[in-house]
């Protein structure tokens, strides 16, 4: 048995670490609401510049081309991630992993390196078939890098499947494409869930690969942000950013619990 | 109870090179019970999965009442199959598990017809009351009669069972053993049965096909099979058989250890080397004096109903079943009546089975270790 005592150093430490990390984002969410220009000194509670923000143009521009991309992109690469995530699962075992490792290297890979690399294959394809960086190459840029997230997160689920169940489905009188969608999807339903929603989140958060794909006319939200400490630093960038931090807060929570939930529903089966 | 229904005629099958199935010729008939027994890896589950439609033969051909079914996808075959480890839907409950099937159909079943055949179906294989519980809150034995019932509420005119009580424990599994029997005699349809168990193959087959290394060895009624089989193989697999090295003299005659014995086996030629079959059951004990031959005893185990014991008959050892307790170290003599003698023709397993030598308990959990782990090879 532990001594009482010799916990509370331990906690303190602990304390520490989360102040260090929760500290600034506190700050800022709570100078997001102060009532005069001031970073430094609170002078009165005011949505002011929560106001200010949504009569801004630009920056509600910026809110509709993020959330359409991320949607978009969540929605496409889901769809890719879920088909590409079953056909891994049936290659040959030997195959499987090197293909997985191929699928994690992007995830691992500087965002720098992989927004420079899209760039330069978007303005090079630009100019042989003729378009330019704008909504449509932001929006391959974020399939591509959402799609490895899918594909890790329906595997799993791909592995828990009994592997006669699609045979079964079959037998009983289904083709191939009904036995995979009255057996198969609801089975790995949770997954390609999960993968949406973490493609979703990607997406929002995303700055570094958005600014090198978007071109000049298309922003999101991040990099409005960005240019806006450039010119000048209002409390209005607090605003945006706490809008932004609550939102991907909510999206993690929601992931967390689902996943929790079912490991609960996995513990309760019988083996 | 006679007419032929599906056929397998030179049936090859190759993954990767590697054959699984070597010319399999085989005929099923109308409403019989057949099983198909051997080690994992002897082709036996493959054989079910070209039946079933999952894998199509890489040469020779499948018919189905006469046509050949060769390219007809699973789901237009008129035969079910009850997987090994069930594959139940489990975000279905167990009425919509057995319903699958039948929700299917086209034409569509109308409603009240499709409720009356599950509720029969699942009194059949009585699970009633179980309607909405989740599969998955049942029992292993439980979900194998939801099997049953899924795949029998469809009609089919043949019934694939794929080591179906591989997962159960041994009193469930003779329980559900009779429970097939009745059910497949009531609805009269075919099953074919895939097992490694020799004794359950015994226990409900019409008829027995062995299998080994993606041949049949032998096809007969469990009688047939236990009583006459082919080679060392057979005699081995089934049952337990010493197995040793005899010479033809004469019709009726057979040498074993440089003695002559009366057997009841003909049709060879004079002096003609075999392998000669005696069931530890068929072996009296007698005196010494009075005995054909004479052993020690190395070691005697306890099992019930009679005492395993094993006898040294110059450095080859036997297994006996007796009911007298005869100590090791001490010397028998043995008596075999012509009955007890069965001779075979000299085969490629010949002299690799029927030795006692390294005999004990764990003989069986090993070979059921090696089942588990081959089960997954099998399916690929």
């Amino acid at each position: 048995m532990r001594d009482k005592k010799s916990r509370v150093p331990g906690r303190i430490f602990l304390a520490l670490i989360y102040i260090f990390l929760y500290a600034p984002i506190i700050v800022l969410l709570i100078f997001s609401f102060n009532s005069t220009n001031s970073r430094t000194v609170w002078s009165g509670f005011s949505l002011r510049w929560y106001e200010k923000l949504f009569n801004d143009d630009m920056v509600i521009n910026a809110l509709y081309t993020t959330i359409s991309v991320s949607i978009l992109a969540a929605i496409i690469a889901t769809v890719f991630g879920t088909f590409a995530a079953i056909g891994i699962f049936n290659l040959r075992r030997r195959w499987q992993s090197p293909v997985l490792t191929l699928n994690n290297i992007p995830l691992m890979n500087a965002d720098i390196v992989t927004g420079v690399s899209l760039c330069l294959l978007f303005v090079a394809s630009g100019t042989i078939l003729g378009f330019g960086l704008g909504f449509i190459t932001l929006l391959l840029a974020h399939i591509s890098f959402n799609v490895p997230y899918v594909i890790l997160s329906v595997m799993p689920k791909l592995k828990q499947l009994d592997n006669n169940l699609v045979d079964a489905a079959q037998d009983l009188g289904c083709t191939w494409l009904q036995a995979f969608f009255k057996v198969v999807v609801p089975e790995i339903k949770p997954g390609i869930v999960n993968g949406a929603l973490i493609a979703f989140t990607m997406s929002i958060d995303d700055f570094i690969i958005s600014y090198f794909t978007a071109g000049s006319g298309t922003q999101t939200l991040s990099m409005v942000i960005f240019s806006m400490t450039r010119k000048r630093v209002t409390p209005e960038i607090n605003a945006v950013s706490s809008l932004m931090f609550v939102f991907v807060l909510i999206l993690l929570i929601i992931i967390n619990i689902r996943s929790s939930v079912q490991d609960k529903k996995l513990r309760a089966k019988p083996a | 109870m006679s007419k032929e229904l599906i056929r397998l005629s030179d049936c090859t099958m190759a993954f990767d090179d590697e054959i699984v199935l070597d010319n399999l010729n085989l005929y099923i008939k109308d409403e019989e019970f057949l099983t198909l027994l051997g080690p994992s890896g002897c082709g036996k589950t493959t054989t079910l999965r070209i039946i079933g439609g999952f894998l199509v033969p890489t040469k020779g051909d499948v018919f189905f009442d006469g046509v050949r079914i060769n390219d007809v996808p699973p789901h237009k075959r008129k035969v079910n199959t009850v997987f090994q480890k069930y594959a139940l839907v489990p975000h279905l409950n167990v009425y919509d598990n057995v319903a699958f099937g039948l929700r299917l159909v086209k034409p569509k079943i109308d409603k009240k017809e499709i409720d009356q055949r599950v509720r029969e179906m699942l009194e059949v294989v009585s699970l009633k009351g179980f309607e909405h519980r989740a599969v998955s809150s049942l029992s292993g034995g439980q979900q194998q009669r939801v099997a049953i019932a899924r795949a029998l509420v469809n009609r089919p005119k043949v019934l694939l069972l794929d080591e179906p009580l591989g997962a159960l424990d041994l009193r469930l599994r003779k329980d559900m053993q009779q429970e097939l029997k009745r059910i497949q005699q009531q609805m009269g349809i075919t099953f074919i049965y895939v097992t490694h168990d020799q004794e359950e193959a015994l226990a409900m087959s019409d008829t027995v096909v062995v299998m080994n290394e993606g041949i049949i060895q032998q096809i007969g009624s469990p009688e047939d099979i236990y009583n006459e089989p082919k080679n060392a193989f057979v005699a081995d697999f089934i049952g337990e058989s010493n197995i040793v090295d005899g010479i033809m003299r004469a019709d009726g005659v057979v040498e074993i250890f440089g003695k002559k014995f009366e057997c009841l086996d003909s049709g060879f030629e004079k002096d003609e080397p075999v392998d000669v079959v005696i069931r530890p059951e068929d072996v009296d004990i007698v005196d010494t004096r009075a005995g054909q031959l004479i052993g020690l005893v190395t070691s005697v185990t306890f099992k019930g109903m009679n005492y395993d014991i094993i006898v040294d008959f110059k450095g080859f050892k036997w297994l006996i079943q007796t009911s007298d307790f005869c100590p090791a170290g001490s010397k028998i003599g043995i008596h075999i009546v012509p009955d007890g003698f069965h001779v075979m023709k000299k085969s490629k397993y010949s002299g690799l089975y029927g030795d006692y030598s390294s005999y004990s308990d764990e003989y069986e959990e090993l070979s059921d270790a090696d089942e588990a782990e081959e089960g997954s090879e099998d399916e690929k």
